[in-house]
């Protein structure tokens, strides 16, 4: 509590500890949305850069660190899906994946094939599909970050999932 | 959608899609962080710019604004 408060007054020490004490935790969270390990650590400095900007607004009494601290970090992850749209580098194909017992060349496309549908989603709808169903993180958790309700989270899930049976299913996969 | 299509949907993206939950950061980033405050530049936002750009141009076409401004300050 006394570090941040220290930080809301605007001590670089403070705000050098904090970064130190969490910058792990915020690269964790953005490398699950953009899934680059490169960008995730640019977007983890602009987080602290916004943090660092902001810190007269955050008021140690009432406001809860971690969730400022994610939904910063959430929602420098969006901005970078928004600008590199089409250029994540999605999916990868480990020798140990679960499905390695299809075919290479039906592994190839049907990875191409996702990688099409996913990239369809609009940012906000895909952060969810990843941080949902490939990380598996409580929706509470999803819902804090994007400063939403659980009810909205599963809303967004329901319309990714929705939207990706149907681009697969033109494309003539069916899960 | 029911519960089934999720669940599909699910099996299929993490077939391709593996979490990255659990990597880790590689190496301290501080010294980028430092290098970043460092350069913080004296930046102002566009609206101002633009309002001090339409004060100038308005004291260019009614140069009597000037005192009249000056005196209610």
């Amino acid at each position: 509590m006394e570090l941040l408060r220290r930080f809301a007054e605007g001590d670089p020490e403070a705000f050098e500890a904090l970064f130190r004490q969490y910058q792990g935790e915020v690269f964790r969270w953005i490398v699950r949305i953009v899934r680059n390990r490169a960008a995730a650590e640019d977007l983890t400095v602009e987080t602290f850069w916004r943090l660092h900007r902001a810190h007269a607004r955050f008021d140690p009494a009432r406001g809860k660190w971690g969730a400022w601290l994610r939904r910063i970090a959430t929602n420098v992850a969006l901005d970078h899906l928004r600008k590199v749209r089409g250029e994540v580098p999605l999916l990868a194909d480990p020798p140990d994946a679960p499905g390695a017992h299809r075919e290479p060349g039906e592994r190839a496309e049907l990875r191409g094939q996702i990688f099409r549908a996913m990239e369809s989603l609009s940012p906000r709808l895909r952060a969810v599909v990843l941080l949902a169903l490939v990380e598996e993180e409580p929706y509470e958790e999803i819902a804090q970050a994007l400063g939403i309700s659980v009810g909205a989270v599963k809303v967004r899930v329901f319309r990714a999932v929705r939207i990706l049976r149907k681009q697969l299913s033109e494309a003539g996969v069916h899960p | 959608m029911n519960e089934r299509e999720r669940e599909e949907i699910k099996r299929l993206l993490k077939e391709f899609v593996p979490a990255a939950g659990q990597t880790e950061l590689g190496r301290d980033l501080w010294p980028t962080m430092l290098k970043r405050l460092e350069q913080q530049p004296i930046r102002m936002p566009w609206w101002d710019w633009a309002l001090l750009a339409g004060v100038t141009v308005l004291f260019c076409l009614f140069p009597g604004m000037i005192p009249a401004l000056l005196y209610h300050l």
